[in-house]
Order: structure tokens, then C-alpha cells, then sequence
């Protein structure tokens, strides 16, 4: 597989404070806010961006996403795109990012996403099978699906309701060290995730992530261009993308999913082995997602993370291998598609060493996984400190 | 059991193309389509077959038997009109056939378990009669 040279970099971060509710407020607005931290933080201007990338279902904007994100930005981009990928749409703007540098495109490339939620919160606008053949059953979206998925894997491997409900609590612990998070100042064990209500068995409300208003953007340029900002550049090491199905029926697999050949691919890429990654910035929209992308890392056999993780000391910043310390989704919230590129924000957070109080000792690498419907779009990305 | 029927719930969102999936499922046959190139049953209706993409493809009663990949129990569901029939339960259900469909299954009498043996039957959702699924009758299956 050919090697990735680390050719480019993230040089600027910005992230919004989730809130449950917002009123009045356009996702524009809170796009370009989020966006303003990131080429600050990135030490740049907005003469400097020439790429941009966005994600679909702008709030008000359902279609010339980009080039209404550009005129509103004030930008002329010689690269824009929507990157359409649920949950993993954050870490494949960023490999798409630095393929659109390599080819000569553009040099510095905005990846942004967000969202508002003013009431009411629209139904969905699906008029094709995801929407034909499934909801006149009574499934309900995400819930349902995910809800099947661990039923699955539940039943193959004799995992407990407990086994799963330690990512919840893992969650909510990390939250406590994040001021941001939409769970800070409210920890829960794992007696208070099972005794939380069951939504879809088996998965208990705490299990499920927040929905919250919010937006993230990251800057992405040369290894070049990222040594003249203010923060120590952190490379792209490696990236691995794979799209098996949308609906959970057409699943191939229920106890596996596409981030097994993704993870593989990124890791490949940057010559490491997942041992050699210290920090897993892993996708969490349920604790199965965890359960399941631990499992597909490699880091240990099916149906063995809960003792995997119990062996690793937990998920947070004084583990072996430390996971979201930003709370991830379950304890940060879930800002619509911003969701996943939380997980690549707290990455380089990590590798720069300003993660404050959550800091890791020494985290020189991190591993950021993205999945999106139902275990079906799949991006990881390996990132590592310049040198 | 709760009178499925009364409930204010979206049904199928048909088209041309996947009309005689639920007109027939309705009079009580399940059908899907076959390629006739490849061989392969496949689910939801397309216009080539996925599998080798010929264009090949015709309807077939299937016999209406399979197993239960996955379950849930839905309590609490995305459309309000579902909250009436809460708890209720949707699965996946594989057939003999091979192609996986997500259904609404009704059991009586005991809990479900992956690897229960399913059973198509119409039942009316909303005022339409949709392909759902149940514990056979007798373990006698038509050969």
C-alpha cells in the first residue's frame, strides 16, 4: 500500500460550546463564527483559505451548499465540495483535504460543519428506500438500527448490558474534565446508565447521544505553511475510507463494521501499528459504535472489550491508550454532523499538548475513527506530531 | 394484542417500480425480486440487479420463511404515532432466499431470540396491510 509522506497538516482548530437549544440562529451564522476560531487559532486570514469544504444539510442551505458557505464567508475558492458522510463526513473532509492540496488544487482548505437546532427539528426529507421500507415497521432511525447492531453482537459474543454501559460512564467521566461538554457536572456510573430509560433495547438513553447545536471547523495545509503558524503542526499520517450499505437490513456484516478495512488502511499508511497509537479519538454515537471499533482495531477479539478496556485502566487520560478524552459524543453532545470532527478537534489538542487538564503524557500519535448511518461510512485517520 | 390497525403512522413510500412488493405482500404473497442472469434473490426492488447488474430481473413468490438476525424493542420511537403500540418489536429477518428485510414481527407467548424461525404474515398497519412476521404456526412447513 503506497505510503502517505506527511505533506500536509492541521493548523487551526475551532469548536463551538454545544447548547441543547438554539432560537433564531442560522447554521450560516454559526458556521462562519466556528470558522473565524479555526483561521484565528491557525494564526491565518481569510485571504489565505483557497479550499473549502462543507457538509450537507446546512440548515437552511439544501442545495449550492458550498457556494453559499463561500459567498457568505466572503471566499472564492478554487476547491470546494460537500463531503456527505453522516458521522464520518469530519475525518474524510481532512483526507480529502490534503489529496485536493497534493493535486495542486488549492494550498490551504477550511473543512467546516455545524448545525442549529431552533423548533421545530425538521422530519426526515429521505424519499428513497431508507425511507420506503423501514419506518412503516415502527423503526425509528438511528435508534432502531444501532439498537439491532448490539442485540447482534450482544447475542454472538455474551456481552453484558454492563460490558457496553462502561463506555457510557467512561464518557461521562471524561466529560467532568471538559467545561464545554454538555454532561459536565453531571457524571453517571454504570448503575445510573442502566437504570437511565430503555429507548430501543438494548440500548438505555445514556447509551444515546445528546443532539446539540454546534459547529467545528479545522484548517488544513501544507507542512509547509502549518510551521509558520502558532501550534506545532500536526500531521496526516495515514487515512482509510470504506462505504458498505445505508440501510441496517443490507448490513453485510452486524458484529463487524467498514472501519475494520479503513483502520487498516490508515494505519498502514503511516507505518504504525495500532499499539503505537496513544491516543483513540474513537466515533461514539452509541457505546456499541465503541464496543465494535475497538474490537475492529485489532486491539483485541471479538466480544473482548469490555476486558480490554477494563486491562487498559478505562478510557481516561491516565489509561494505557486514553479514548475521547473530550467526553466524546456521549458525554461532549452530538452537534448534528460536527459530531465527528469533535473527535479529530481533541486529536489535535492532544498531539499539541494543550489539552489543559485532560492532557495525556506524552501523546505524540492518535488514531480518529468516523462512521456514519448505520455502521456503513467509514473514515479513519492516523495523526502525529511534527517533528 | 394492540390493535395495530388504529394507528396514525407513515406508511410505504411506493413507486412504480416497488408497487407489486407490497400489492402482493397485501393479498398475501411475498414477493421480491430474482435475476435470471446470476441467479440471486434480492431485496429492496431495483431496476438491474445489484448483484451483476443484468437487467434480467423478474418477480418471484418466495415462501415466506426465515430467521431472526436481529431484534429491538422499541420504547420510545422516532414517529409519535408509534407511541400507542409501545413496547413493540422490530427485527431483521433473513429469508430462506437469502436477502435480509427489516419488519415488524409479532410474537405471542414468548420472547423472541436470534435464530427464531419467522413466518410471513400480512398485518394491517395504519390501515394498510404490510409484510410482517411471526412464530410458524405448527413446525410443519410446506416442503
Amino acid at each position: 500500500m503506497r505510503h502517505l509522506s506527511p505533506r500536509t497538516a492541521i493548523s487551526g482548530i475551532g469548536e463551538l460550546k454545544p447548547v441543547r437549544r438554539t432560537e433564531g440562529v442560522t447554521t450560516l451564522e454559526l458556521l462562519m463564527q466556528v470558522s473565524a476560531l479555526a483561521l484565528q487559532d491557525a494564526g491565518i486570514g481569510s485571504d489565505q483559505v483557497d479550499g473549502l469544504l462543507v457538509g450537507p444539510q446546512v440548515g437552511e442551505t439544501p442545495q449550492h451548499v458550498p457556494a453559499m458557505v463561500s459567498e457568505y464567508f466572503g471566499l472564492q475558492p478554487t476547491m470546494s465540495n460537500m463531503v456527505d458522510l453522516g458521522g464520518a463526513s469530519g475525518p474524510g473532509m481532512i483526507w480529502r483535504a490534503a489529496a485536493a492540496i497534493a493535486a495542486g488544487q488549492c494550498e490551504t482548505v477550511l473543512c467546516v460543519l455545524g448545525n442549529h437546532r431552533n423548533t421545530p427539528a425538521p422530519r426526515s426529507p429521505n424519499r428513497n428506500p431508507a425511507r420506503e421500507f423501514d419506518p412503516p415497521f415502527g423503526a425509528s432511525g438511528a435508534n432502531t438500527s444501532y439498537a439491532l447492531l448490539m442485540q447482534a453482537h450482544m447475542d454472538a459474543f455474551g456481552c453484558t448490558a454492563e460490558d457496553y454501559a462502561i463506555i457510557a460512564a467512561g464518557a461521562r467521566s471524561n466529560a467532568q474534565l471538559n467545561p464545554d461538554a454538555i454532561f459536565y457536572g453531571q457524571p453517571a456510573d454504570v448503575e445510573e446508565v442502566l437504570a437511565s430509560p430503555m429507548v430501543a433495547s438494548p440500548l438505555h438513553l445514556f447509551e444515546i447521544v445528546m443532539p446539540v447545536a454546534g459547529g467545528d471547523a479545522v484548517v488544513v495545509t501544507t507542512a509547509e505553511n502549518a510551521k509558520e503558524g502558532p501550534h506545532r503542526p500536526v500531521h496526516l499520517l495515514g487515512a482509510g475510507e470504506k462505504i458498505t450499505h445505508r440501510v441496517v437490513s443490507q448490513a453485510p456484516n452486524l458484529t463487524s463494521g467498514p472501519l475494520k478495512p479503513a483502520m487498516a488502511r490508515a494505519l498502514s499508511q503511516s507505518g504504525l501499528g495500532i499499539e503505537q497509537i496513544k491516543f483513540l479519538s474513537l466515533y461514539d454515537c452509541y457505546t456499541i459504535m465503541v464496543a465494535t471499533t475497538i474490537e475492529d482495531a485489532g486491539l483485541c477479539g471479538p466480544g473482548q472489550f469490555a476486558n480490554w478496556l477494563r486491562d487498559n485502566g478505562g478510557m481516561g487520560p491516565e489509561a494505557n491508550q486514553p479514548i475521547n478524552t473530550h467526553g466524546g459524543q456521549l458525554g461532549f453532545g452530538q452537534p448534528d454532523l460536527a459530531g465527528g470532527m469533535t473527535h479529530v478537534v481533541e486529536a489535535v489538542r492532544q498531539i499539541r499538548g494543550n489539552a489543559g487538564e485532560r492532557q495525556i503524557a506524552g501523546c505524540e500519535t492518535a488514531l480518529v475513527t468516523g462512521n456514519g448511518a448505520t455502521m456503513s461510512e467509514a473514515v479513519a485517520l492516523v495523526l502525529g506530531g511534527a517533528q | 394484542m394492540k390493535d395495530l390497525s388504529q394507528l396514525d403512522v407513515p406508511g410505504p413510500t411506493k413507486t412504480p417500480l416497488t408497487a407489486p412488493f407490497w400489492e402482493n405482500a397485501a393479498e398475501g404473497k411475498l414477493t421480491i425480486q430474482k435475476c435470471g442472469s446470476c441467479g440471486e434473490h434480492f431485496f429492496y426492488p431495483r431496476p438491474l440487479c445489484p448483484n451483476c447488474w443484468s437487467s434480467d430481473v423478474a418477480w418471484t413468490e418466495v415462501r415466506g420463511f426465515g430467521r431472526l438476525k436481529s431484534y429491538s424493542q422499541i420504547w420510545k420511537p422516532g414517529h409519535p404515532g408509534w407511541l400507542p403500540a409501545t413496547p413493540y418489536l422490530v427485527g431483521l429477518v433473513e429469508l430462506d432466499e437469502g436477502p435480509t428485510l427489516l419488519s415488524h414481527i409479532l410474537v405471542e407467548g414468548h420472547e423472541a431470540k436470534i435464530g427464531d424461525r419467522l413466518e410471513f404474515i400480512p398485518q394491517n398497519i395504519g390501515g394498510q396491510m404490510l409484510p410482517c412476521f411471526k412464530n410458524p404456526d405448527n413446525k410443519e412447513e410446506p416442503a
